[in-house]
């Protein structure tokens, strides 16, 4: 295998096994800031009780979420080498910025947060773990605007450096692989660089998608806790914010989803084509719900909504959604391969698509598990409103807490999909209709390198999702300390069951 | 002229800057690093977490310096962040490696009590603290020494090409210099029979550095004459030279005197002039071919372009005080002897 498809693996891997963890922390960092504001404000223990637990959850996620992020940030340079040096006066900058405002922030605090109950006061504590919930967003809103800057460049203009001479080049200029080392991206308007057309889009809807992993994760363990009878009290106050919390944030996620898609039909109508695999153009496009993409005969099959497609995109029934047979223009193409005929171009066209496949299922699966996730929302607050959400013994309510127990996965595998149809969506460019993904790679690295820490990240990141799998789940049986359920026995524990929960927690605290 | 002082002066500001970012890193996880590297030779379970204690709230916090660092690096000078980093591919990705299982085993081992468990974790926080200390050593003695690059930057040595004597002398010269200041940093943060362990291993461990750091600069000498010969050219680095040794030894002095706190800064000062003497022989480098010196990326060939090293000044200018002041008021917060409660690893 080539260096380009080896690094775009290991990339994906790395990037992907971090992504597990801050989704987390940012969601769970609200919740935290939610919780002990509202234990400062009632001064009921139950509040504190609450805070305290889940602050040992995200203690432990955070933990990963830091050892595995910097592995990104070194690999911008090992394996993206020529990428660094065209994109480096730009995104450079949003990196930097996003160690000295989001990473120092997050970190300084997550000390008090997590070591500081006894050192500083109440009002204090809660004011760390407001910084550290504003560091992690922070941090998203950086790498965002500088992944936004990759898929929607703007505010910059491309210059040749010839010795000590630098020759700004038109904006229709096209970059050629032998530019590379001489011709770099120059900001022209720091503001327009970060307010690019996609930055806040993507960033609102990657951060309500991490809201909704944090309080999936909560509902998921206060569902467990009920359906055993452990710690009802502590489980119940939990899902309570966490339900609320879930549902506010999938209204704000659908505007946010529908903001996001009519950007990519603004600013990448061949990644949107792609996620819907639509190839001829026509009024009234129809959407598919599901399906498979058959890229021999250039169609799709699958149960598909009349002029559902062009509604999403334009709100308007018959605007076409421009196919993939006429992106990207001729013109576009002439400019790139000079001298050739429509037809030879035509040929050279789906050079510049997506692997169109691939998109459309990751883009399905995401928009399939995200309307789980806005109707398990929405269900359990009726349900909670209603009274019935916590009847652990209702024979209806049972198996649907038991959804709610793996429900987890979903907004988590929304957020994994959505970012394999946004990076898999702009290929072949590594930066938008400006740099080939594989004129970014890096000359000095070899495949058998490449290879070599594919396999060496693997193997540690299987071994660390096995021990934080292991880990969470002994801290999940542990359960919050000091819970009243242990002192008055709520009716429906057994004796038995009571009995192990004090063996286990004997257990676990002697290790303190 | 007066437009072309400005960019001379903002690419100035930003090798300052990054060398300053870097040298805050080795002071700060420097001492993490010391911790880990000394670990394994404290034998008692309580003892072990007094160590992961005393840098469980700031070790988070120093590696930022290393991440900070880098994105400057990255957006100051993207050439040279290119060149480095790609070229020192295979070392990168053992510090990486390295760096995870040093976070990892700290977060991880006083989570299950079992012995086996806790083992396991003790020797990962052990070896990742000792191999990240050796290639940071490594990496810094290659780019002292120059490391083979091509017309376009593009680094073509080989791994083992990385592993020179010079360099490997380096290496270990900072295993002894963060395991020393480790050691410093502990006899702060311990008290009674632990501390008068770790009090006995300083001043051998003084020593070795001493020893080491001077077999070090005697290399220099020989090894890197591009070098001498612009601190020639510079005498002033050689009053700092001297001041770097003066501040070595006074390390020393001031424990054999029983100044804890004192001996730390000194160890502090050793790097931060270290460092500096570095900067001044080294300017307007940033990294040094070796064997063809043309092919060498300065501050003015690699950098950034004006407006973008402008706008990273002020980022620095809001960022960097504020930064300060928290991490400062967390040090604070947490200063005085490690002790252990119920929050603790």
């Amino acid at each position: 295998m080539s260096v380009e498809i080896l690094s775009r693996i290991q990339f994906a891997l790395t990037v992907s096994f971090h992504f597990l963890y801050p989704p987390m922390t940012i969601g769970l960092g609200m919740l935290l800031v939610i919780m002990e504001g509202l234990y400062l404000k009632t001064k009921d223990p139950l509040f504190h009780q609450l805070a305290h637990f889940w602050t040992r959850i995200f203690g432990l996620i955070f933990a990963i979420g830091v050892a595995t992020g910097i592995v990104m940030e070194f690999e911008f340079g090992t394996n993206w080498a020529a990428y660094s040096r065209f994109v480096g006066d730009i995104f450079g900058s949003a990196l930097a910025a996003e160690g000295i405002f989001a990473f120092f922030l997050e970190s300084g605090f997550l000390a008090l947060l997590l070591f500081g109950w006894d050192k500083v006061g109440p009002k204090m504590h809660f004011f760390a773990t407001c910084m550290v919930c504003l560091g992690s967003h922070f941090s998203a809103v950086w790498i965002l605007i500088a992944n936004s800057w990759m898929q929607t460049p703007a505010g910059f203009h491309l210059e040749r450096i010839t010795g000590t001479l630098h020759t700004r080049l038109p904006d229709s200029y096209i970059v050629q692989t032998s530019d590379l080392g001489h011709v770099r991206a120059v900001v022209d308007n720091f503001w327009a660089m970060i307010g690019n057309p996609s930055s806040l889009n993507r960033i609102l809807h990657v951060v309500f998608g991490s809201w909704l992993v944090g309080a999936f994760l909560v509902m998921s363990i206060c569902a467990w806790y009920l359906l055993k009878g452990r710690f009802t009290t502590f489980a119940r106050t939990s899902m309570t914010v966490a339900v609320c919390f879930a549902a506010f944030t999938t209204v704000l996620q659908s505007i946010s989803a529908d903001a996001t898609a009519r950007g990519v039909v603004r600013s990448q109508p061949i990644k949107l084509a792609s996620m819907e695999g639509v190839y001829q153009t026509h009024d009234y496009t129809p959407m598919t719900l599901f399906g498979w993409v058959d890229t021999k005969n250039q169609t799709v099959h699958g149960p598909q909504i009349p002029a559902l497609l062009s509604f999403l995109c334009f709100h308007n029934f018959k605007q076409p959604v421009q196919g993939l047979l006429s992106m990207p223009s001729d013109e576009f193409l002439a400019a790139r391969h000079p001298g050739l005929s429509t037809e030879k171009l035509a040929e050279i066209r789906p050079t510049y698509w997506p692997i169109v496949g691939a998109v459309f299922q990751t883009y399905h699966l995401m928009i399939g598990l995200g309307s789980a996730v806005f109707g398990l929302s929405f269900l359990a607050l009726t349900l909670l409103w209603r009274g019935w959400l916590f009847k652990a013994d209702n024979p209806l309510i049972r198996p649907l807490l038991w959804i709610y127990v793996f429900a987890v996965a979903a907004p988590q595998i929304c957020m994994q999909s959505g970012w394999f149809t946004a990076e898999m969506g702009r290929q072949p460019w590594i930066v938008y209709n400006m740099l080939k993904t594989s004129d970014g790679i890096s000359r000095a690295v070899h495949a058998n390198q490449v290879v070599f820490s594919i396999i060496l990240f693997a193997l540690i990141y299987i071994l660390l999702f096995i021990t934080f799998i292991y880990l969470l789940n002994r801290k999940i049986q542990h359960g919050p300390d000091d819970d009243q359920d242990h002192h008055t026995k709520a009716p429906g524990v057994n004796e038995a069951i009571a009995a192990g929960l004090f063996s286990k927690k004997g257990r676990a605290s002697s290790q303190e | 002229m007066h437009h072309l002082s400005q960019i001379l002066n903002l690419n100035i500001i930003w090798f300052i800057l990054v060398g300053i970012l870097f040298t805050g890193y080795a002071i700060l996880d420097g001492f993490d690093f010391g911790v880990g590297i000394l670990h394994l030779f404290v034998k008692k379970d309580e003892d072990r977490r007094i160590l992961l204690n005393s840098i469980g709230p700031v070790w988070d916090g120093n590696e930022v310096w290393l991440v900070t660092g880098g994105g400057a690096l990255f957006a100051a000078f993207p050439g040279a962040y290119a060149t480095v980093f790609s070229g020192f591919y295979d070392a990168f990705m053992l510090l990486l490696v390295a760096l995870i299982f040093r976070a990892v085993a700290i977060e991880f081992r006083s989570k299950e009590p079992g012995r086996t468990w806790r083992n396991t974790w003790d020797i990962a926080f052990s070896i990742a603290s000792f191999l990240a200390a050796l290639l940071i050593g490594v990496a810094l003695g290659n780019i002292t020494r120059g490391i083979p690059l091509d017309k376009q930057g593009d680094f073509t040595g080989t791994f083992l090409g990385l592993l020179n004597p010079y360099s490997l002398l380096l290496g270990v010269t900072v295993v002894v210099l963060f395991a020393m200041h480790g050691a410093i940093f502990l006899v702060l943060k311990t008290e009674g029979e632990l501390q008068a362990m770790i009090k006995g291993w300083v001043p051998r461990l003084i020593a070795l550095f001493l020893t080491l750091f001077l077999t070090f600069n005697i290399a220099t000498f020989f090894e890197c004459p591009d070098l001498v010969a612009v601190m020639l050219t510079r005498p002033y680095g050689f009053i700092i030279l001297g001041l770097d040794i003066l501040a070595a030894i006074s390390i020393g002095l001031m424990t054999a005197k029983g100044y804890e706190f004192g001996s730390f800064l000194m160890s502090s000062l050793t790097m931060i002039l270290l460092m500096a003497v570095l900067g001044i022989s080294y300017f307007p480098h940033i990294v040094m071919s070796a064997p063809n010196p043309g092919n060498s990326l300065t501050i003015y060939n690699c950098a950034s372009s004006h407006k973008t090293l402008g706008y990273m000044f002020i980022i620095a200018c809001i960022g960097v005080p504020i930064v300060l002041a928290y991490t400062v008021s967390i040090y604070w917060i947490f200063r005085g002897k490690t002790r252990l409660g119920h929050v603790s690893y």
